[in-house]
């Protein structure tokens, strides 16, 4: 028993960690990614000095970060005098939360023995093993929507609260953008959840190391690369990123829904932004990307098409499932910042008629085909 | 009110159904970038320069325009005195106020007599107008191409004065030689 609580506390803690270093060094990668894609450096003045010395420590700007970090903390946190009072206080942290949250049901990793990892303690574990996530749940998918939709309502209270016509519209916006692309979102996934018949997140990912067609791995953006697609493009409007950041608008509503708040609140609307970045990653790596297994690779070792295998020693297997699921992440992290960075942003009405007349029927008939074809394939 | 209405315009832009169809253009426009991104990465990673921009104190442009108006210098006479009267012209014209200047008397040099004793630009203030080189009679102040070394964290820094601003030597004036 425990055992179980230090291996969670562990877990727990390095889910933790990794969440809040992506949401910090995302806003360096930001700023960097789009100053090399334009021809720019970027920003590379803040630095470390050690103390006593003249050594300043710039490390290509990534102290930008922990710059920013301590401006919000020491900025006066302004608001407005006819603010409701309590909502506007904790709308920041209804948004922050659920998206720290989603992440509990997304497995970072195979399967951990701790007694063959650190033989010393294989008496105290006694042969049990854990799966490299925070919760396994049976209905992580089902987690991973309930608390997705709860931003809305973060952003909607952020608003209303913040008494002021920008924020108001912004949060309407908002509102009726997040919901409307939520619902595309869950019917992208149903595909997935079709072909592997669980929404299970650590099954969907186990599930993934087989192979189709005789040489292709069986990721889910081969099995469902239309799905894969669609998810992308209403997960990036679910986080309200350029081109679907209609809510904040900068050049309509100010910064909209979060006009209103400064300092660390305000803060806390971007870091939030930040690391839903880092979880979009994490659930599409998961549900098209293989999860944290390279290609024909499961907790075991390799399994190559021709039929040959290669057996990887436990503590290997566990560091580099660790290590791909972080690279994965970073990669899909970084394609969404070149998306950010390259296209214009949508109109309102083009924002909302491509989720409900573009998006909602082109996942519709994603499902349906899939759908058939499983029957099919049941019936032969 | 009557329900509004999104006008239309005789040569409104046509797209055609692969351009209507956003995904193929959004992907070119992703290569782009990307390619962009990578070209500019293998640059900085092979030690090369990934960027347009000039990483300003650290590194200056060599392509300023010859007609660039930058640092202030005052030209010297043969022996390396100022060639400067201390008329103040310059110090009147300035739409800034920030030359000073003090007069002094110079016994040994009958055709000059007057010569200023203390010559201080602030170039905390300066706009760079170039007025107080119009201004001068006796060509004795001038504007290099090149800028000055401003960037600095103390302010009492940013005035330069007579001993900086005869550092210029007319012998290697290339616009002389």
């Amino acid at each position: 028993m425990i055992q179980d609580l230090a291996i969670a506390v562990v877990l727990i803690g390095y889910a933790f960690g990794v969440l809040m270093t992506f949401g910090t060094v995302l806003t360096w990668v930001e700023r960097k990614q789009a100053a090399v894609m334009s021809d720019r450096i970027g920003a590379n003045r803040a630095y470390v000095r050690i103390p006593f010395t003249q050594v300043k420590l710039v490390w290509l700007g990534l102290f930008h970060g922990m710059a920013d970090g301590l401006k919000m903390m020491l900025k006066e946190d302004f608001h407005p005098r006819t603010h409701d009072a309590f909502a506007y206080a904790i709308a920041p942290w209804i948004v922050f939360t659920p998206v720290l949250l989603v992440f509990a049901v997304v497995p970072f990793g195979g399967t951990l023995d701790p007694g063959r990892l650190v033989p010393a303690l294989a008496g105290w574990f006694g042969g049990r093993t854990y799966p490299l996530q925070i919760a396994r749940l049976d209905a992580g998918l089902l987690v991973v929507f309930a608390f997705g939709g709860l931003t809305i309502i973060g952003a909607m209270l952020a608003g209303w609260s913040s008494n002021n016509k920008f924020s108001m519209l912004g949060a309407l916006r908002a509102g009726s953008q997040m919901i409307s692309y939520e619902v595309v979102l869950a019917l992208t996934l149903l595909g997935v959840v079709l072909i592997e018949g669980t929404v299970d997140l650590g099954a969907i990912a186990r599930a993934q190391s087989g192979i189709v067609l005789g040489f292709l791995p069986a990721w889910g953006i081969v099995l469902q690369p239309f799905a894969a697609l669609l998810f992308l493009t209403a997960a990036i409007a679910e986080n309200k990123r350029i081109p679907f950041d209609l809510p904040e608008a900068e050049s309509e509503l100010i910064a909209g829904y979060f006009t209103e708040y400064s300092a660390m609140k305000m803060g806390l609307f971007m870091f939030a932004e930040f690391i839903e970045i880092a979880v979009i990653g994490a659930l599409f790596t998961t549900l098209f990307l293989g999860g944290y297994n390279l290609p024909y690779m499961d907790d075991r070792g390799f399994s190559f098409p021709g039929g040959t295998t290669l057996a990887l020693p436990h503590a290997l297997v566990v560091v580099v499932q660790l290590g791909v699921f972080l690279a994965k992440v970073l990669a899909v992290c970084s394609f969404q910042i070149l998306v950010r960075w390259s296209l214009p942003r949508f109109r309102y009405d083009q924002l909302l008629r491509f989720a409900w007349k573009f998006l909602f029927p082109l996942a519709l008939a994603n499902l349906s085909a899939t759908a058939v074809v499983l029957w099919l394939a049941e019936r032969a | 009110m009557k329900p509004y209405r999104r006008p239309r315009y005789w040569n409104a832009p046509a797209m055609s159904w692969y351009e209507r169809a956003y995904i193929f253009e959004v992907t070119r426009g992703l290569a782009i970038t990307g390619g962009v991104f990578l070209r500019n990465m293998w640059r900085w990673i092979t030690g090369r320069k990934g960027a347009l921009t000039t990483y300003y104190p650290e590194e200056t442009r060599a392509d300023y325009a010859p007609a660039n108006r930058g640092k202030h210098i005052l030209v010297q006479r043969a022996d390396g005195r100022p060639q400067c009267i201390a008329c103040n012209l310059c110090a009147t014209v300035c739409p800034a106020k920030v030359i000073e200047i003090e007069a002094a008397f110079d016994p040994a040099d009958p055709v000059h007599p007057k010569y200023p004793a203390r010559f201080e630009i602030d170039y905390s203030r300066c706009v760079f107008c170039g007025l107080c080189v119009e201004a001068c009679p006796e060509d004795a102040i001038r504007m290099l191409k090149e800028v000055p070394q401003l960037p600095t964290f103390d302010r009492g820094t940013l005035w330069l004065a007579k001993a900086e601003l005869l550092a210029w030597n007319p012998r290697n004036d290339p616009a002389k030689r």
